[in-house]
């Protein structure tokens, strides 16, 4: 299933990706600062991140104005295929690119990690959600900036269980992502008392048709249905849990990772109920929605989510970083700049004042949103009702839970 | 509640029937690949996209009243069908065929200018006005098709025609790419993540068998795909059009001898194909989500299932697409993480046991 023509092309596209990068003079390139989006510009995440989190990028860059240096962003597309992944950044790094954001789908996510190390430049990820990012596979070139499994699960799988739904099934992506919001997820749900009755791993990608995994989690008689996966496959799971009456026979799901841009996809009528967390929402605060202005201007068929916020916040507390280190002393070495933003507050409009841990974890709070009916909506994107903010030292994983290396030294 | 193979008896029947559903599509779009093979001797790898285009034709169709990207798509999607009434009205009032071919062109341009007009131009407009609530569904299931596979008939006329006498591989690439192609504009106009379609309210509810709930619309799903199914079987195999086809691709120069006209014939039977996989991608709206990638992660599928049950054999791929949406079915209860991947373990013993497929010919 999975050779498709994306493998055709995989090597195609990366070619072409290098060849059109310009080559700038010697001189010119020594005050210019790289940054490149590795993203999803053509597959199920692409609403999710791609083209929006290019946008976001860019607007940083232009808030951020000319301090000295020049700017440039370049964008590729990844595929959510590793290989193509490690390719491009390699090919990148290698060509003077400085720092890498977003990368979107955990495995990716993980296999670049790697590579930003090796050439030590700074890699910033937002779209991944696995929260090894900053355990066990912690680098000391890696920031993790939106959201992570491990917060997802706290904030929606918690307030699932505290509202009576003890016993789960698990719908699982079958890659690194799904695996490690199942894990996080079932920790949650034991740590509170509930029990797992049973999992399913299906193949990502290449499902359409979840009714048969649907059909098992309600023969296992859970009260809850714990969807591990993201963009098509929930909203495919969603779509026919009701199809199937789960949801009438009071089996609730629990979409443990969905973003605005599902909702629009799947529609208030299908999605009104769920509840879902988010680090960002368009229409949370005043600096929210002047922020969402802005960026509309340059993506107006696609409102931002938490991941695009993500890279609009990590892009800008890079530039500010690097505007007082040196661009010299930037390009030398991801790792300094890298302690540099670990030292720094960081502040903006999207995520409002925090800080950034040694593990490299980009602490905000999380926000779970329930679906609004379709009469509660006033108005386009008027999706979410917020029911509870976890605050940003509780939202994610304790320092020293998470095995990171970085932190026993 | 007796156990089989470790599973509960009502689960496994429930998976039995799902397998069968899904199996119905496989069997929808296979039919219209073998068809399409069988007399035009083209892989046609464009089926996912057209899939994906009947999808979004219901989609379009009924958000035609409130979504100006729906109208503006939808006027291009008519461009194809309009050109080719208009080429058939000046044959039929014996314009020459250079003056045909330029009235055609120019039509096609002002129709195509017009619906990037400022505010839409007066073909969206017009859609808009006379369709303030859309249409519906059953609407859907009819134009859906005709509108998709007249896109179909141009792109034979205009492309595909002209590598018959190549090797096979020219029109699979030529497909592949275009396949491509219509799958990116689709992908940039409305993006990935889907767009909401709903089971329409005749078809919604669901009956208790006891052993599971079962869907009115996938009920009709099956019996639908049964029909399609039934009814090009009998088309092919048992009507004179039918024998005229068979004959055209045994030998396309005597059956022209014959005063048959095998060019327009040849140019229908694809768009006929591309109208079934039109049909499924309608009748696959309301389950799936609709989005750019839909096709994309069928298609491959439905190939393996066209290459099992034997190139260009119709009966074939009807049957092996119902019996390897079972064996998927059956596959995600005993061992999930492999059901993408057991109907490729299948072609692969099929190809090595009897190359020409389960129902070909040698």
């Amino acid at each position: 299933m999975q050779l498709t023509r994306r493998t055709l092309f995989a090597t195609g596209a990366s070619a072409a990706a290098v060849a059109s990068f310009p080559r700038l003079g010697r001189a010119q390139a020594a005050n210019t600062i790289r940054i490149g989006v590795l993203t999803d510009m053509s597959g199920t995440y692409r609403d999710n991140t791609g083209p929006t989190s290019v946008a976001c990028t860019r607007e940083a860059v232009a808030e951020f104005g000319n301090r000295g240096f020049n700017v440039e962003v370049i964008e590729a597309d990844h595929q959510n295929r590793p290989d193509v992944g490690v390719n491009l950044a390699r090919q990148w790094f290698d060509q003077g690119v400085d720092m890498i954001i977003d990368v979107p789908t955990s495995s990716v996510g993980l296999a670049v990690a790697g590579v930003a190390r090796e050439k030590n430049r700074t890699y910033i990820n937002v779209g991944s959600a696995t929260a090894d990012l900053t355990g066990s596979q912690c680098s000391p070139n890696t920031l993790h900036w939106a959201y992570d499994t491990y917060m997802l699960a706290k904030s929606t799988g918690g307030a699932t269980v505290r509202a009576g739904g003890d016993t789960w099934f698990f719908i699982t992506a079958d890659y690194a992502f799904g695996h490690a919001l199942e894990r996080d997820t079932a920790n949650f749900v034991r740590a509170a008392g509930g029990r797992v009755l049973g999992n399913v791993r299906t193949p990502f990608p290449g499902t359409t048709d979840f009714s048969a995994f649907l059909l098992q989690a309600q023969a296992s008689r859970a009260k809850v249905i714990g969807l591990a996966n993201a963009g098509a496959d929930t909203q495919n799971c969603v779509k026919q849990a009701a199809e199937f009456g789960l949801t009438r026979r009071g089996i609730r799901l629990a979409s443990l990772l969905l973003f605005i841009n599902d909702v629009h996809g799947m529609g208030l009528q299908t999605a009104q109920g769920l509840v879902c967390t988010e680090t960002f929402y368009w229409d949370l605060n005043d600096r929210t929605r002047a922020f969402t202005r802005r960026i509309l201007a340059r993506t107006p068929n696609n409102y931002p989510n938490m991941i695009h916020a993500g890279c609009y916040s990590g892009t800008l507390h890079y530039l500010k970083a690097v505007a007082e280190m040196g661009v010299q002393a930037a390009k030398a070495s991801g790792v300094e700049v890298v302690n540099r933003m670990k030292a720094m507050p960081s502040e903006d409009d999207v995520f409002g004042t925090g800080i950034i841990r040694p593990d490299g974890r980009r602490l905000i709070p999380a926000y779970l949103f329930e679906v609004k009916k379709p009469e509660e909506s006033q108005g386009p994107w008027d999706y979410y009702k917020l029911v509870q903010t976890t605050p940003a030292e509780e939202a994610f994983r304790p320092l020293n839970e998470g095995g990171c290396p970085l932190i026993r030294s | 509640m007796d156990d089989i193979f470790g599973i509960p008896a009502p689960l496994l029947f429930g998976q039995l029937l799902l397998g069968l559903i899904n199996g119905a599509f496989y069997a929808m779009l296979s039919l219209g690949l073998a068809v399409i093979f069988g007399l035009l001797n083209i892989i046609n790898f464009t089926h996912g996209a057209q899939f994906m285009m009947g999808a979004f034709a219901a989609w379009m169709l009924l958000s035609l009243g409130n979504v100006p990207a729906a109208r503006t798509g939808f006027a291009l999607m008519l461009l194809p069908l309009a050109v080719l009434l208009l080429d058939w009205l000046l044959a039929a009032l014996r314009v020459a065929h250079r003056l045909r071919i330029g009235l055609a062109t120019l039509f096609a341009v002002l129709w195509a200018g017009s619906v990037f007009m400022e505010g839409g131009g007066p073909i969206s407009g017009a859609l808009g006005t006379l369709f303030p609530q859309g249409l519906s569904y059953w609407w859907a299931l009819l134009i859906g098709p005709v509108v998709v596979g007249a896109t179909g008939i141009l792109l034979e006329r205009l492309m595909i025609s002209r590598l018959y006498k190549l090797d096979h591989l020219y029109g699979l690439l030529l497909t592949f790419g275009i396949g491509l192609i219509i799958e990116g504009v689709f992908r940039n106009e409305f993006g990935s993540s889907g767009l909401p379609y709903r089971i329409p309210p005749e078809l919604s509810g669901a009956w208790d068998l006891g052993f599971m709930f079962m869907p009115v619309y996938r009920g009709w799903v099956v019996i639908a795909a049964l029909a399609l199914c039934l009814g090009t079987w009998l088309l092919i195999e048992k009507t004179r059009l039918g024998a005229y086809l068979r004959a055209a691709t045994e030998n396309a120069a005597l059956v022209q001898a014959f005063g048959v006209n095998v060019p327009r014939m040849v140019t229908l039977t694809y768009g006929f194909g591309v109208a079934l996989a039109a049909i499924a991608g309608v009748l696959a709206a309301p389950i799936y989500s609709v989005n750019p990638q839909m096709g994309t992660n069928l298609i491959i599928v439905v190939f393996a299932v066209v290459v099992i049950g034997g190139m260009g054999s119709i009966l074939g791929a009807i049957l092996t697409g119902f019996a390897l949406g079972v064996v998927e079915g059956l596959t995600k209860v005993f061992w999930p993480e492999a059901s993408a991947t057991v109907i490729f373990v299948i072609m692969a013993i099929v190809l090595l046991t009897r190359p020409a497929g389960l129902f070909g010919r040698a």
